[in-house]
């Protein structure tokens, strides 16, 4: 942490992956949802990776 | 008290259905790429080196050399899926989902990669942006998937919609040696390769070289990880589609009977 915090341009830097990992992040939670939503309208024969 | 017309679902039914894209694998791939993420972190932003010109920001390629990595892997994943469709003789649009799902995933990197890319161009070179070849080139890139996601969001059958993404997903794939080569081919403020010199040799610190191996691995499961569930999931958006469209069948021919 102090060497974070020491750290020349610590914003740019700690942005780049706090940017990166909310990204992933929000774009994870899509897909999920997508899949769980969908998965209760479908029958489970029909879904092929069971 | 009126008796239900549908008999309630039971504790063990509810628990046999399959309510998520999920399983035991991508289980075990999604803690594995938590856990490669978090060393990433660890390597990336602790135990890594300073550089010698770059100073600090360095740590910003741990990211956006990776999710550039990935994101040519991502559209090169969808060409050769587009191509499996449309010359395989059974044109599967199992094919066609993966080159999808695929792009969606590599136009999620593409975008980190360009904004990591900025934030590092900022100090390094006192900008956030140039209209420099590798930049251009890249911003072309991005821009030719979001077409393509575009292109798959229009109306039309399955069979056309796979026909008409997997011809783009073929043409736009033909940018990335251009990407790749701007660097070489025109005179351009990015840096060159990365890991490699221009004889092919590694030149990076151990520490740095494993650093950004780390995020390679990270990225990668991720990228599999994500790709499994979002196919799976386009899988169903599919067949929620052919259910609406035999329900509407339905009603119409009841209407032309009655």
């Amino acid at each position: 942490m102090i060497g974070i915090v020491a750290m020349q341009d610590a914003g740019y830097i700690v942005g780049s992956y706090v940017l990166t990992f909310a990204v992933i992040a929000g774009f994870t939670w899509r897909v999920l949802r997508s899949g769980r939503r969908l998965a209760d309208r479908i029958d489970d024969n029909d879904k092929y990776w069971t | 008290m009126t008796a239900a017309t549908t008999p309630p679902i039971t504790p063990t039914e509810s628990a046999r259905r399959v309510r998520s894209t999920g399983t035991v694998a991508t289980r075990t791939l999604g803690i594995s790429t938590v856990v490669t993420m978090g060393w990433l972190v660890a390597f990336g932003l602790g135990f890594s080196p300073a550089d010698r010109d770059q100073r600090d920001a360095v740590r910003i390629l741990y990211m956006h050399v990776p999710t550039a990595w990935l994101a040519y892997l991502a559209f090169v994943v969808t060409a050769v899926s587009s191509a499996l469709y449309l010359f395989g003789k059974k044109h599967s649009l199992g094919f066609d989902r993966v080159a999808g799902a695929s792009a969606e995933i590599g136009v999620v990197f593409m975008a980190l990669t360009l904004a990591t890319g900025m934030l590092w161009g900022k100090l390094t070179w006192g900008v956030y942006w140039q209209w420099d070849a590798r930049l251009t080139t890249t911003a072309l890139l991005f821009v030719s998937y979001i077409g393509y996601l575009a292109v798959r969001g229009l109306g039309g059958s399955h069979d056309q919609r796979a026909k008409r993404s997997a011809v783009i997903g073929l043409l736009a794939v033909i940018e990335i040696p251009l990407v790749h080569f701007s660097v070489r081919m025109w005179r351009s403020l990015h840096q060159e390769a990365s890991v490699l010199d221009s004889d092919g040799d590694v030149d990076m610190d151990g520490l740095m070289l494993f650093s950004l191996f780390v995020g390679v691995v990270a990225f990668t499961l991720l990228y599999v990880w994500l790709l499994l569930h979002r196919s799976r999931a386009m899988a169903m958006e599919d067949l929620v589609d052919d259910q609406g469209l035999d329900r509407a069948l339905d009603e119409r021919r009841a209407e032309a009977a009655s």
